[in-house]
Order: C-alpha cells, then sequence, then structure tokens
C-alpha cells in the first residue's frame, strides 16, 4: 500500500492527518480522533500481526514499539501518532532473515495458537531495550503483561534468555 | 467509543481554555480509553495535553523533586534520582500494571486512575459513581475486593492506584492548574471519600490540570517498602497493599509513614498508627500497634472481611521489611 | 509399527519445529477476523442485561441515524430461520433445545445477543450499538447452584451400573470418609476472541472464515439453520487463537454475521468483544459428594461419588464427571451419581478434558484425605489400590504406564524426602508443601478422512477437514505423512481448516492425532498402493513379480526391504504416471473393543504459601504421562506444560464470579478474571514414560491435549494441604482463604 492510498477519513471533516514513520517507511494518514492504533493496523492498513486479545489492555496482544517502546496499541489513538515512529511484529524481520527473538520463540516452541505471540515478540524486544532484567524471575516479571492462555509461558522464558543479549546488541527497529 | 473532537493544545493556557464538563485531558490514554470503551465516560472533546511542557524531574528549592504530569510511570520508576532517594515509589509504581501501560501511563493520569468496581465498569447495571442515583449492587453483590474503611451507604468502591499509596505516605503534593491560577494540593486531600457524591474521585474541578507531583526532601530511602497483596503474582489490582516507610535510629524508631491500597475509597493514612511507633523499637508488636489503629473502625461487607486481618499482617509484615530493608520484585511478599 | 520398526530417518517421535512457527512469528498467520476485503461490514452485538424475560420493545433508531450504519437487526426484522430443534443441532450439542439466535423475544440468561447493529466501520458499529435501547419484561431469575439444588434432576447420561454394594462396604469398612468439593464456573478465554468473515460471493453463495474446531460442524449448522444448500456454504479456519472447546460448537457470532451477510447482500464480520466471551458456554458450577471407605492398611472397599452441575434451562449439558470414581483405583463397591441443576444461564460447554478435571480433582484431594485418615504416603495408597483392569467396563488396558509414571515421576521430584506431617517445611515466612495427584484421560479415535496427494513435482500434499487450535496439527499430520511415505518433512504439506477437505471429527478429546492421524497414515498407505502398481508396471521395473508387502518407502524411493538396493525414486514412478491421489476413510480398528484405553499422569507439586499473608507459589511441578508414543516431544511437552498452567489456574485462580442478584457475570475481563501470568509459573518438569500399545492405533499414539491439565489442582490443593494443614475444598484456593 503507497503513503497515501489510505485516506478513507479525508472526506470527513473529523479526520486529522497524521505523519509517522512505519515499520521503517514514512506513511501520511488521515485518521479519526476515535480510532485507535490497533484499529488503524487492523482494519485499514491490513497489519493483521498485532492482535486484539482484550481491546482493553489487559493482556498484551497488541504490544507494538511506539518510539522503541512498548505499548499497547488498543489504548493509543492513531491521532496521537504523529511525528512517531511505530514498529510492530510485520517489520521486525530483515526480510527472509527473522529477527533472534523471533527465530529463537520458533525453535523454543514458544507458543501453541500464536495469537499471543506477535504481543509477546515485541515486547520482549522492549524488554531489551530497556535493559532493566537480567535474571530469569526479572524477565518473567517483566513479561507478566502478556498473557498466553495456551500456557506456553516457560518456553517464552527460554526464548527470549537466549536471545536477549543478541537482541540487546542491535541497533535500530 | 463515542465520536469526539480532538485537540492538541502547545500551551496550558490554551489547554485550560479548552477544558469543560464534557471535555477530558488525555495524556496516557490508559484508563481514560478502557472507560470510553465501555462507555463509562463519553466525553465530546478530548485535549491532548502530550504537547505541554510537562515532561522533566527536576529539584525543587526545598530539596526535594518535581516530576511533570507527562512523565510516564517507567520514566519515573526507572529514573537514577526517584530509584535512589525514593525507593518506595519506585516499588510502587513497579507493583502496578503492565511494563507497557507503564510506558504510556503518566504521572497526572495515575492521580486520576478509575476504581475497579465490577458494577462501575459494567454499563449494563446500576451504578452511583457512573450513573449518581442510580443505585449500588456491589454493597449486597460482589464485594470481595471491596473497601473496608471510609465507604458510604452510596459508594463501596476502591482506588486502585499503587503508586498513589506511596504518594500519600511520602506526602507528596498535587501542583495544578486552573482558570484562575495554580494551586497546591496536599496529597491526603486531593483524593476524596464517596459520602453521596461518589461520582468524584478527588477534588479537582472539571476546568483543572495537573500540573506536577512534588516530592518533599525526606523520601525515607534507607527504610521502606511498598508490599503489594493480589490474587497473582503480577498484573493485578492490589486486595491490599501498603506503604510503609520508616526513620530508624539504632533501632528506635524516629519517624514513620504508613499508607493502604486497596481498602477505601483513596489511599488510607491516619496520624495516630504513624505517632504510635515514634520512639519504640522497630518490633513486631509495635508494628501490631499501628497496624491496629490504621484499622480502627473498619467495617467488612459480605466478601471482603478478610481485608481487615490481611492488611493487619501486611502492616505488620511491610514495617518489619522496612525496618530490615527488604525489598521483593513487583512488590510481593 | 511401534517406535523400534522406524527407521532412523523417520520424522516419527522427533522434536520438529512447528511448520507453522515462521508465520506466527511474524504475524502472517491470519485468523477468522483478520481476512479484510474492501466493502466489508462490521456487526456489532448488543446484549441483553437481564437474565430471564421478555424484550418488550427494542428502539435502535438512534443507532440507524449514525452515518455508515447499515442495518439495526433485531428478531423483529432477521432473515428466515429453520424452525425445528434438529436444525440447530450441532457435533457437540447438549440434550434439549439449543439456543436460536435472534429467534423471538425470549431473553433466557444475562448477555443474550438481541441485536446487530451492523455499520461501515467497526467504530461506528461499537459506538451505534451502544445507542440502541431495549425495554424488557423482566421475570425472576435463579443463577444459584446452591439455592436451586432441590430442583436438580438426574442427568440424561449412562453411567456405569453400581458394583456391589457401596453402603454396605461403607458402613464395614475400617476407615470412612465423607467430603463436599465446589468447583466454580470457569470461562476459556482463548486469546483470541470469537470471530466470523462472512464473505458474500457473487453467486450468493458464502465463504466464511470462523473461529471453530471444526469447519464442517459450522458448514453444517449454516446449512441447516438457514435452510441453504450445502455448496453455498464453505467454512475456512486455517488459523485458530486457541479453542480449549469454546470452538466445538458454532457460537452466536457466525449465525448473526451470517444473517446480516444475506440481509444486506454484503460481506460482514462479526467480533466478540472479551467481555462477550463470557455470554456462551463454560465449565460448570459443581459441587461433589464424595464418600470413601478403606481398610486399616489403606485398601479401598466402597466409592461413592456424586455430582450437582449447573445447566441452562433449555439444555442439560453432560460430561464424564464421576466416571472416573469407578475406573481409576481397583474397587469392588462403587456407586456413582450426576444430576443437573437448571438455571437462568447459558449452556455449559465442553473444556479442557472436561468432566475429568472436575471429577478428578475432587477424588484425587479425597485420596489424600484418606492416605492422612489411614497414615499412608498419598503415593503409596495410589499403588496399593493400583486398577489393572477398568473395572466401570470390565476390560484390560490396552497399555497403562502409570506405574512408571509413578516411579520415574517420584524419583525425579524427589518424594520419598517427603515428610507425612503437614507444616513441617519453611523456607524463612513460607511454609513448604509437597502433593501429588494422578491423572487420566480416554484416549478416543473417532472416524476420519484424509486425503494424500502426490504432485509431479514430488511434493505431498495430505488433507483432511480438522482445525489446528495450538495443538501443533500442522506439523504433527506432517510429520505422520512423510514418515508413512518415506519423504522429508520439508516435501510435504498438510492441510486443514476447509470444511470442503475430507471428513473430519472436531478438534478436541485428545482424538486428533489418533483419528486424523490414523486417516493420513491409511491415505498414505492407499498412495503408496497406487504407486506401487505404476511402478510394476513400468518397462524393466526390479518391482516385477514383487508384492506391495515387501516393499518399504525410504528416503524418497520404494524399496524391497529384504534388498534395499533394489530401489525406485518415487519421482521416477510420478514422471511416468502424473500426479497420484488417495483418500483414506478411517474408523478405529475392532481390536479396541476388547480393551480399555486411556491415558495417564503422576503430578508432583511442591508449594510456597506465605504463612502471614496467604500468598501461594507453585514453585515446582513434575508432570509424568503416559500417553503412548510420541509423535513430536516439542509440542508433546508445549501441551503438556499449558495443561499445568491450566491446572494452576483452576487451582488458585479461575472464577467467573456471577452476581445472583443480577443473574450476570461480573468479573468479565481479563483484568479481573485471572488467569496466570509468566510471573505466576516456575518450574515444570515434562517426563514421556515409554509406553507401548499396538491397539490403540497404527500410531500407537494417545493424544495429549487434555491429560496434562488432569490432576494438577489436586496435587496443588494436596501440597496446600501439606503446607498448611489446612484442606481448602473449593476452588479456586485464593488467598483469603488460607488467612
Amino acid at each position: 500500500m503507497s503513503a497515501t492510498s489510505l485516506r478513507e477519513g479525508r472526506s470527513d471533516p473529523a479526520a486529522h492527518s497524521i505523519s509517522l514513520v512505519l515499520n521503517g517507511q514514512p506513511r501520511q494518514l488521515d485518521v479519526l480522533p476515535w480510532t485507535t492504533v490497533l484499529d488503524l493496523l487492523r482494519e485499514q492498513l491490513d497489519l493483521t500481526g498485532s492482535k486484539k486479545g482484550c481491546d482493553h489492555g489487559q493482556c498484551g496482544a497488541c504490544t507494538v514499539l511506539l518510539d522503541g517502546k512498548r505499548v499497547n496499541a488498543c489504548l493509543t489513538l492513531a491521532v496521537m501518532l504523529d511525528g512517531r515512529d511505530l514498529t510492530t511484529i510485520e517489520g521486525l524481520a530483515n526480510g527472509d532473515q527473522l529477527h533472534p527473538l523471533q527465530e529463537a520463540f520458533v525453535r523454543h516452541d514458544a507458543f501453541q495458537c500464536g495469537y499471543c505471540t506477535p504481543g509477546q515478540i515485541c515486547s520482549a524486544v522492549g524488554l531489551a531495550r530497556e535493559g532493566r532484567a537480567q535474571s530469569r524471575d526479572e524477565i518473567s516479571e517483566l513479561m507478566s503483561g502478556n498473557l498466553c492462555r495456551c500456557g506456553a509461558y516457560n518456553n517464552i522464558l527460554d526464548a527470549i534468555e537466549e536471545a536477549l543479549p543478541a537482541t540487546r546488541g542491535e541497533g535500530g527497529a | 467509543m463515542n465520536p469526539f473532537a480532538y485537540s492538541k493544545p502547545a500551551a496550558v493556557n490554551e489547554a485550560l481554555r479548552l477544558a469543560g464538563p464534557n471535555a477530558r485531558f488525555i495524556a496516557g490514554g490508559t484508563n481514560l480509553l478502557d472507560l470510553m470503551k465501555e462507555n463509562v465516560t463519553r466525553p465530546e472533546r478530548l485535549i491532548d495535553i502530550n504537547g505541554l511542557p510537562l515532561r522533566g524531574i527536576d529539584a525543587t528549592a526545598s530539596g526535594g523533586l518535581r516530576i511533570g504530569a507527562l512523565v510516564s510511570n517507567a520514566d519515573l520508576a526507572w529514573d537514577a534520582r526517584i530509584e535512589q532517594r525514593y525507593p518506595l515509589l519506585a516499588q510502587a509504581i513497579l507493583a502496578g500494571a503492565s511494563p507497557q501501560l507503564r510506558n504510556m501511563a503518566s504521572t497526572g493520569g495515575n492521580l486520576l486512575q478509575r476504581t475497579r468496581c465490577y458494577y462501575f465498569y459494567d454499563a449494563g447495571v446500576p451504578c452511583n459513581k457512573r450513573e449518581p442515583g442510580s443505585g449500588c449492587p456491589a454493597k449486597d453483590g460482589l464485594n470481595r475486593i471491596h473497601a473496608i474503611l471510609g465507604a458510604s451507604d452510596d459508594c463501596v468502591a476502591v482506588n486502585p492506584s499503587d503508586m498513589c499509596v506511596a504518594l500519600a505516605a511520602l506526602e507528596a503534593v498535587v501542583i495544578v492548574a486552573g482558570p484562575q491560577g495554580e494551586r497546591r494540593i496536599d496529597f491526603a486531600d486531593f483524593h476524596r471519600l464517596p459520602g453521596d457524591t461518589p461520582e468524584r474521585d478527588n477534588v479537582l474541578a472539571d476546568d483543572e490540570l495537573i500540573l506536577a507531583v512534588e516530592l518533599p526532601a525526606e523520601g525515607f530511602a534507607a527504610h521502606s517498602r511498598y508490599l503489594k497483596i493480589r490474587d497473582r503474582a503480577s498484573y493485578a489490582f492490589a486486595l491490599v497493599s501498603v506503604a510503609a516507610a520508616l526513620e530508624l535510629d539504632g533501632g528506635i524508631i524516629r519517624a514513620a509513614r504508613l499508607a493502604l491500597g486497596g481498602v477505601a475509597h483513596k489511599p488510607w493514612r491516619r496520624q495516630e498508627a504513624e505517632e504510635v511507633l515514634i520512639g519504640k523499637p522497630a518490633s513486631d508488636e509495635t508494628f501490631a500497634l499501628a497496624a491496629d489503629l490504621l484499622l480502627e473502625g473498619a467495617r467488612p461487607l459480605a466478601h471482603n472481611g478478610f481485608k481487615i486481618e490481611l492488611a493487619r499482617r501486611a502492616v505488620v509484615r511491610a514495617l518489619g521489611d522496612a525496618a530490615h530493608s527488604i525489598q521483593h520484585q513487583g512488590g510481593r511478599p | 509399527m511401534n517406535a523400534h520398526a522406524q527407521p532412523d530417518s523417520s520424522p516419527l517421535g522427533r522434536p520438529l519445529d512447528r511448520v507453522d512457527g515462521p508465520l506466527k512469528v511474524t504475524g502472517q498467520a491470519r485468523y477468522a477476523g483478520e481476512f479484510n476485503e474492501g466493502g466489508l461490514l462490521y456487526g456489532s452485538v448488543v446484549s441483553s442485561t437481564i437474565a430471564r424475560g421478555r424484550v418488550l420493545s427494542i428502539d435502535g433508531a438512534a443507532a440507524e441515524a449514525v452515518p455508515g450504519v447499515q442495518l439495526v437487526l433485531t428478531h423483529l426484522n432477521r432473515p428466515r430461520l429453520a424452525a425445528d430443534d434438529d436444525s440447530y443441532e450441532d457435533m457437540d450439542s447438549a440434550e434439549g433445545s439449543a439456543i436460536r439466535p435472534l429467534f423471538n423475544d425470549r431473553v433466557l440468561y444475562s448477555g443474550q445477543p438481541l441485536a446487530l447493529v451492523v455499520a461501515d466501520n467497526l467504530e461506528i458499529a461499537r459506538h451505534a450499538a451502544s445507542l440502541v435501547t431495549i425495554e424488557y419484561a423482566a421475570e425472576a431469575h435463579q443463577t444459584d447452584l446452591v439455592a436451586a439444588l432441590d430442583q436438580a434432576h438426574a442427568a440424561p447420561a449412562e453411567l456405569p451400573e453400581p458394583r456391589g454394594d457401596a453402603e454396605a462396604a461403607l458402613l464395614g469398612a475400617a476407615l470412612s470418609i465423607e467430603l463436599e468439593y465446589a468447583l466454580p464456573i470457569e470461562h476459556h478465554n482463548p486469546m483470541e476472541p470469537h470471530a466470523s468473515t462472512v464473505l458474500y460471493q457473487d453467486d450468493g453463495s458464502l465463504l466464511i472464515y470462523d473461529k471453530t474446531q471444526g469447519p464442517q460442524n459450522s458448514q453444517q449448522y449454516v446449512q441447516h439453520v438457514f435452510l441453504l444448500d450445502k455448496e453455498k456454504v464453505r467454512i475456512l479456519a486455517p488459523f485458530v487463537g486457541g479453542a480449549f472447546g469454546s470452538g466445538l460448537r458454532p457460537q452466536y457470532q457466525l449465525p448473526l454475521a451470517v444473517m446480516a451477510a444475506l440481509v444486506l447482500k454484503r460481506s460482514v464480520r462479526v467480533t466478540l468483544t472479551r467481555q462477550q466471551m463470557f455470554t456462551f458456554g463454560y465449565r460448570p458450577r459443581m459441587l461433589q459428594r464424595l464418600r470413601l471407605g478403606c481398610t486399616a492398611n489403606g485398601t479401598l472397599q466402597a466409592i461413592t461419588h456424586d455430582a450437582f452441575a449447573q445447566t441452562s434451562r433449555f439444555e442439560d449439558f453432560t460430561e464424564h464427571v464421576v466416571e472416573w470414581s469407578g475406573m481409576l483405583y481397583h474397587c469392588d463397591n462403587v456407586r456413582l451419581g450426576y444430576q443437573m441443576v437448571p438455571l437462568d444461564v447459558f449452556t455449559p460447554l465442553d473444556m479442557r478434558a472436561p468432566g475429568a478435571t472436575e471429577g478428578v480433582f475432587a477424588l484425587e484431594c479425597a485420596m489424600d484425605e484418606l492416605a492422612c485418615a489411614a497414615a499412608i504416603d498419598p503415593l503409596q495408597l495410589r499403588l496399593l489400590n493400583f486398577a489393572d483392569t477398568n473395572q466401570n467396563e470390565g476390560k484390560p488396558y490396552s497399555s497403562k504406564e502409570l506405574r512408571a509414571c509413578y516411579a520415574q515421576g517420584a524419583e525425579r521430584f524427589g518424594w520419598d524426602r517427603r515428610s507425612m506431617e503437614p507444616r513441617s517445611m519453611r523456607d524463612g515466612h513460607q511454609l513448604v508443601g509437597w502433593g501429588m495427584a494422578t491423572g487420566v484421560w480416554e484416549a478416543m479415535q473417532n472416524p476420519a478422512s484424509a486425503r494424500a496427494a502426490l504432485a509431479a513435482d514430488g511434493t505431498l500434499t495430505v488433507s483432511s477437514a480438522t482445525t489446528d487450535i495450538g495443538t501443533g496439527t500442522y506439523t504433527v499430520m506432517t510429520q505422520i505423512a512423510a514418515a508413512a511415505m518415506g519423504l522429508p518433512v520439508e516435501q510435504v504439506e498438510f492441510k486443514l481448516g476447509d470444511s470442503s477437505l475430507p471428513t473430519a471429527p472436531l478438534q478436541g478429546g485428545s482424538f486428533t492425532v489418533s483419528s486424523v492421524g490414523t486417516a493420513v497414515q491409511q491415505a498414505c498407505t492407499a498412495l503408496q498402493g497406487k504407486l506401487f502398481e505404476v511402478a510394476q508396471r513400468l518397462p524393466q521395473s526390479p518391482f516385477a513379480g514383487a508384492v506391495l508387502e515387501q516393499v518399504e518407502f525410504v528416503d524418497g524411493q520404494l524399496r524391497l526391504r529384504e534388498s534395499p538396493e533394489t530401489a525406485l525414486a518415487i519421482a521416477e514412478v510420478l514422471a511416468a504416471s502424473g500426479p497420484l491421489e488417495a483418500q483414506a476413510d478411517a474408523k478405529p480398528d475392532e481390536k479396541r473393543d476388547k480393551f480399555a484405553t486411556a491415558t495417564h499422569s503422576a503430578v508432583f507439586v511442591e508449594v510456597k504459601v506465605d504463612e502471614a499473608l496467604g500468598s501461594i507459589q507453585v514453585s515446582r511441578v513434575v508432570s509424568a504421562i503416559a500417553a503412548g508414543r510420541v509423535v513430536n516431544p516439542k509440542m508433546a511437552r508445549n501441551q503438556i506444560l499449558g495443561g499445568v498452567v491450566w491446572g494452576i489456574g483452576m487451582a488458585l485462580q479461575e472464577e467467573t464470579q456471577i452476581d445472583h442478584n443480577l443473574g450476570r457475570y461480573m468479573n468479565h475481563s481479563l483484568a479481573e478474571y485471572h488467569i496466570p501470568v509468566n510471573a505466576d509459573i516456575h518450574d515444570i518438569e515434562v517426563i514421556f514414560v515409554e509406553e507401548n500399545d499396538d491397539v490403540v492405533n497404527a500410531l500407537g499414539s494417545k493424544g495429549v491435549g487434555e491429560i496434562g491439565i488432569v490432576g494438577v489442582a489436586s496435587a496443588v490443593a494436596n501440597a496446600i494441604y501439606h503446607a498448611t494443614g489446612k484442606r481448602i475444598r473449593e476452588l479456586p484456593i485464593t488467598l483469603d482463604k488460607l488467612l
């Protein structure tokens, strides 16, 4: 989709024009004030990797990276993205080269149904950047904003523990 | 969510001009958007205050810190000055919500968090706080998570914040701007008890904006503990929480602060409970005296009687941990 | 076939990564509510706020006035629906009359869908739905199982006949105990909310992405309810974001989305909110009464087990709750009972290890209490009463390596270091306790079909209308097919989640590997026959004169077992024949009839309980599983880990709370309905004991989706008793119960 193709709200006087960097690409969008980042991604930009598990900040499935920090896309308004840098699960891999956390999640079978997985991975990228979690217990506490109903928590911890050094080392995205 | 107008002022005065009964300020949005999605709140205008210059953490003339209203919970908890001088506050913040929410939620917004009462959140049932005069089903319903102190016939809801319990114990001051200029509100006076107007959580007027929270110089860094007791290890609201802070001199208590969360419409403090500690040795016997005083007048509902004993024990534990400088991750026991 | 007969290169038993893993970690896997199309409309459900009564009026004017609203659908303007109960039946129906969405003005439970607002986008639909006002004539309701116990009736379930004389045996027993256990309502709460995207096709047919555990179940339901021709409805479910039973019956978002699509002749999506995820099936609230009697040395002499479970007023939902008490231990005097209490609630629904989770919880807590009463080690008591046959059925087990589970689990856990006395272990402020329990689940097999097709390039595509709800079905079926055909897994693709594929049962009950796996294996065998026929007819065929039984399929070749150098590449055969395909319709082998078939487990748990504050940590779990052959140990282990996490949640956290004054669930969110978070989960060790079984099916595999949860909650409760000396017989064991 080109940067200007999404202008659904243009005819609506309530729409606001915003500029952002989405998964490394500059984008200009017209958005309505009451559209959340999560609905913008899933329903308008066809980026369905960010999941809606609760829509109330109670599950973490919608976790994305806003200016490098992990946030819940369901409780962020799209109109507030103006001037900011947003990375979703679709923006983590480098072409066919999976992000170290994505690789580790596959290797450690750190999911079953996969619905919480994009949020878990984005959250783990944010965790790595924060640099606060050293021990397994600390990772566990700081990953507790991401529910996994399949109960793959042990494998999630294994994957993050393994990929944390490589993830901390990386630069952008 | 209902449709609303959106504006993003660049100055406080401009923000105040837009304020009014049908408008809401939005910073992190973590609670406001949640409430709007449940149709608990239906503002006609959102005033995005993220463009205002309220992100600093600055030293005050009296040796404390002034925390801008827009400082995120995560930035505040992990600020080196807070970690070193006010570990009680850092602990309390890190015991609340999730890392994602703490990245979004603001200092000012945390003060305005609304209750997690089930009935308040469900627009399909009555609630005096949501719809004044409609009734309170919690009183005779599911009230395991509700208030044991300071409740009224109209409302038995509790304040859900962890950060506010620590701010109450630290005797922070809330700095507010309104049409008439700025005013300072002692933390103890900021939140209110429900009485017969449970729709009002605090003393802020519709056209007032929180600018900052000021911490006094004394942070009780050597001996403080935030203890949070909840139904799972993390990412749950407190059944009971305690902010305990002591100043010790050779095992004798010279100063004490004590606040309870999860038990009332506001962080719960009582002067007598702190005074009784002064000059006494830091022991469980002493702490039990304070706990009893703090919980004096507690009244159970059908399902929350356990909170009285739990709070007593938690106070004793928290004071003991504070005395021994014990802290656990996430405020856990 | 058994594990030892496989060549080393066989993918069976290997811990392969999930074949769908890369799609899931990159966000490319699409779930039911994620198929977008230009012009798609969005439906938002309006739910009842009363538990019982009638709708007097629905005022949709304000909603209709919102620009972008296309339709406010109610019972007054819905399309034509079938009017007989049979049409609403599905493959997991309960006894009675299934609910008919938007059928008439009756309100049968709080949260019932009463209107659907359809709009151009999601935000408009949700906002407009909030403007719909409904006037009710409310009637008195009852939602409290305990208050309505006197209205219980016998469950429409075939229980084992009583054997011996339990009453007399109890009277004569040296030791007897009588106990009551209470379990709350629990909701499945898969991470993905239920959603259906109905894509309205030019010819009026419906292509539907549905969150379901059985696409053919949804297909049949839509076809019958809307009186449509079979070919007009196709259901797809390529990925399912968890279900645990919630997708075993078509949920109401499906018929609502179809209604709107038929009325508007447009594509429509309906996704339920998290709150609405509490408005359909669930694990029922239940009371259970057990009496156990034993000799002075602990030999069981009598068991009675009675369950009282809530159900709706329109259906009797039954599950196997009490049967386990007649089979898990040897006992000659057993009486089992099962009663239903109808309430103004929705019908319960199978939820992970339905029935066993509840019934075995009660039995295994009672066994622990009996062990204490008899002053016998709890593990010893179980070994003493070990059952070599299933006395309910009077049959031996096809395999039962439960003794190995006990032995290996106990060894790994260090059970022999346990002191008998409660409150005898401590770690600072924390009391430490060790508990254990047995788990059991049926090893079932259902009829299933599969198709195997070899393309000219040698790639094998196998398909069946099952689903992968996180269970690893894509991967495991790929492994089974690759093993059967002697191909590398990279050359094999398994297709599922499409109602037009060969018939498969619902994905559930831990019978998918057994049922669909057998069909996959047989389809491959049939395909081998076709390949062999072609190979024999090739000029100078090395197989001329050979018979199929002499041939094996290994490393992409057909070759003679006795002289492996006599070989032919599958690719060469295909070059002559072109693409080949075969289908198999598998059913359980008759030799199963003589045997009882079950999976077993032994679960050992350590808890740490804060003595003053009551907070509980499950610090260590060892789960030893006997489930026949494990096709993929990585994924099987993950299933058991998940089951253990569910068991911990059940023991300590999960409870849907209902306000009986309002007749309404109140903690309908993931903030207040607690499921375990990462920090709740500590060491969990999974052991698969070796269990060879050539009866259960040709794979020797029994399935692992349920067994992981069974017994866990009792092991936790027993450990809490050991730590604290307090018996809590009502779940969840929240900290207030320990103060």
